[in-house]
């Protein structure tokens, strides 16, 4: 059963997430892969965390963690670079993604390398990095499975943990039929992902350099943290004579200690594993007397934006996040419209916090207004993230900028760009009706008396009534029914 | 800003002997029925209930789209409208949410900010209010029937409201309660989310009368007249081609209804 909307609800905005989600919306296969998908991971989740004190005490745990971290990250990342020259890794920063590009791009360039092989990273994702190498000679080959299917489609993720979600086995048979050489088409899981282990066994082997991203690194020791499940990432960072991480400067703790708990929520709130097949530690290059190990590693630092974020203490809390995608997992709209609909590297909840922050309200701005504020992403949040409180101060700074902050102007990029005379007039009369008591009672007893006139072509009636019958209105509204029946006012 | 991270805890207060009810703006204008029922349940658990005329609304639409100045006007208009210190009964966890969550964070830096939490603290759902301060005990006089329970997000996960309407509802002698199999889902109202993007909520919408029906009850109840408006609207723009026909109500009304013997 479908409730269709009606061809005069009027065709959204070219470009809007509401034209993208019309498309996403109509694509049956793609809504059955999410849907079957998000319903898989919400019970594998469920499945991990069947105690709920348990699960309070361990969020509150990773929320803590992550907090304390941020409220020193000036400190650690020094401490960070600090302690990775003592283990021989090597340190960049870059303020932009094209800075962050064109470093990767530098070492490479240093190195003679002409093939690398990756394993996932959002970051890179994030830096357009496979572009950017490809537009100066270097091949870039995805070894987690997801990606290397998406790579082959020539499209972006739709799910930062699962990449390749929104395709069905049927359709990844036909893009490895007409990929890979000798490969037949088949819906045969095992029979696909040996042929794309085949493919990407020999490009380990081949490979000048890999890059990797990093989920948590520890100040204290100078740790690169790395989680996966299929081996490629340990090939990638091993294999190779030489190793990149991209990391966001927000992706630090502290100590050691602080990883077990965080290893406790990630896999589980992603995938509803207990851990991943692999845990990476790498803290430094192959050392002498040791046979395998890139010879070097570097590590680059992105900030692109993020210390703009980092400046306001409530819009901070969005950096807390420990990527494990939980929020889209749980998220009502992205299960219906997938990942792409978002048109941004990352897409669900989060996304929809983060890509106005980083990209700009004035770019991004639609994405804040894509949610019901049903805080089903901030029910789960591993580390306690208020998506919903952060959307509607992003809403807010749309329309009305707050004072500058201690970065550069105003506390979020592009800010004040949602703002129009019409949507204002409505809240302020909105507020001169709601916040004058007679004033109410007098409108709402017209409204009762006539409101049911009002044709429902007019906005915003006409999107409601595109689905939905229109809204009676009660003959006597509860003020008049409440002194009727006797009820005190006072 | 996290205090919502988490649902907000409420502590029982001593039973009172007065409740101010604060009726909605939705309730006051398309669905009154509720909001008196709501009353008339208190009264009849021997409170006197007491029902401000100054009363507009909680002041969420406009915090909701970003406009806090005009929130806050709106809102300083309800604490003068509800000035003893009685309990605040509300009839929709999502307005109920909005001024208890919500009203402490917005007037944060404000200079009325312990008017703001002091309000806040006296905030009920009702359904929460009937079980936990007044213990209520309904009789059934109605003929049996299957009723499916619709959850309001807010009401779960900001008020804290999860088992409190089922517990009502499965105390009815004649009444068998059928759980929907998606209750935890977004029925996509949202507020202005459903002209926002009225295509994703038409979806959310669709989905969410589909594991009502699923469940095969004649009726459905719910807690928020949000929620009651989106999906009673969707229902009855789809007729009867959609499958046997599904009742909805607010809970207040069901619940009168039911424990009246006239």
């Amino acid at each position: 059963m479908t409730v269709d909307a009606q061809p005069d609800a009027g065709a959204p905005k070219a470009g809007s997430f509401a034209e993208r989600a019309h498309l996403a919306l109509n694509d049956k296969p793609l809504r059955a892969n999410f849907r079957r998908a998000m319903d898989g991971l919400m019970a594998k989740r469920a499945a991990q965390f069947p105690d709920a004190a348990d699960l309070a005490a361990l969020r509150a745990r990773g929320a803590a963690i992550k907090e304390r971290a941020l409220a020193r990250l000036p400190d650690l990342l020094e401490q960070l670079e600090a302690r990775c020259a003592e283990n021989g890794i090597r340190v960049h920063w870059a303020e932009t993604t094209d800075e962050a590009n064109r470093i990767v791009l530098g070492i490479f360039r240093e190195h003679g390398v002409k093939t690398v092989v990756k394993g996932k990273s959002m970051v890179s994702e994030e830096m357009h990095l496979n572009a950017f190498l490809g537009e100066h000679g270097i091949q870039a080959i995805e070894s987690d499975l997801g990606e290397y299917i998406i790579q082959l489609a020539g499209e972006m993720p739709s799910h930062i943990v699962m990449p390749c979600i929104h395709k069905n086995k049927g359709q990844i048979g036909a893009l490895f039929a007409e990929h890979i050489e000798g490969q037949r088409y088949t819906e045969d899981v095992d029979e696909l992902t040996a042929a794309a282990r085949r493919v990407l066994r020999d490009r380990f082997a081949e490979a000048d350099a890999g890059i990797s991203g990093v989920n948590f690194a520890v100040a204290e020791t100078g740790t690169l943290v790395l989680v996966e499940n299929e081996g490629n990432g340990r090939l990638s960072t091993t294999l190779p004579p030489l190793h990149v991480a991209v990391m966001g400067i927000e992706k630090l703790v502290e100590t050691l200690d602080d990883i077990p708990p965080l290893l406790a929520l990630l896999p589980r709130s992603a995938t509803g594993q207990p851990i991943t097949t692999y845990v990476n530690m790498i803290t430094s290059p192959r050392c002498e007397g040791e046979k395998d190990g890139p010879r070097e590693v570097h590590l680059v630092l992105l900030d692109n934006g993020r210390t703009r974020v980092y400046a306001d203490p409530e819009l901070r809390e969005t950096l807390r996040c420990i990527r494990c995608g939980a929020c889209m997992n749980h998220c009502p709209v992205y299960a219906r419209v997938g990942g792409h609909t978002y048109d941004a590297v990352y897409p669900g909840p989060i996304g929809k916090i983060l890509t106005p922050q980083i990209a700009g309200l004035d770019v991004a701005g639609d994405l804040p207004h894509a949610s019901s504020l049903c805080n089903a992403c901030v029910e789960v949040c591993p580390v306690k993230i208020p998506i919903a409180d952060i959307l509607v101060r992003l809403r807010r700074e749309a329309v009305r900028p707050s004072a500058s902050n201690s970065v550069q102007g105003a506390a979020v990029k592009g800010a004040g760009d949602g703002w129009t005379l019409s949507e204002s007039s409505v809240w302020a009369g909105w507020k001169w009706l709601h916040a004058n008591p007679a004033l109410y009672r007098l409108g709402a007893r017209a409204l009762a008396l006539a409101g049911n006139l009002i044709p429902a072509g007019v906005p915003p009636l006409k999107a409601w009534t595109s689905v939905r019958s229109k809204p009676k209105f009660a003959p006597r509204t509860l003020h008049q029914l409440a002194r009727d029946k006797g009820f005190d006012d006072a | 800003m996290s205090a919502i991270s988490t649902p907000s805890a409420a502590v029982p207060p001593e039973r009172p002997e007065t409740v101010y009810f604060f009726g909605t703006c939705l309730v006051d204008l398309f669905y009154p029925q509720a909001g008196l029922a709501g009353m008339e349940l208190l009264k009849r658990q021997g409170l006197r209930v007491v029902f401000p005329q100054d009363q507009t609304c909680c002041g969420q639409p406009a915090r909701n789209c970003g406009f806090f100045e005009e929130a806050r006007a709106v809102a300083r208009a309800q604490f003068d409208a509800f000035p003893e210190p009685w309990p605040i009964v509300v009839p929709s966890g999502s307005c109920a949410g909005m001024m208890r969550v919500h009203y402490p964070q917005l007037f944060a830096d404000q200079p009325d900010r312990e008017r703001a939490e002091a309000f806040a603290a006296r905030v009920y759902e009702l359904s929460w209010f009937l079980v936990h301060v007044l213990d209520c005990k309904l009789a059934d006089h109605g003929e049996p029937v299957t009723v499916t329970w619709h959850a309001s997000c807010h009401s779960m996960r900001e008020m804290g409201v999860t088992d409190e309407p089922k517990r009502l509802l499965r105390s009815l002698a004649n009444v068998t309660l059928v759980e929907n199999p998606r209750e935890r889902e977004c029925c996509g109202f949202g507020g202005t989310f459903s002209v926002r993007q009225p295509e994703v909520s038409a979806a959310m919408v669709a989905d969410k009368i589909d594991a009502l029906r699923s469940t095969g009850a004649a009726e459905m109840v719910t807690g928020d007249c949000g929620c009651l408006m989106n999906i009673s609207g969707a229902l009855d723009r789809m007729g009867g081609k959609a499958g046997p026909p599904l009742r909805s109500r607010h809970l207040a009304e069901f619940l009168l209804e039911r424990s009246d013997d006239r």
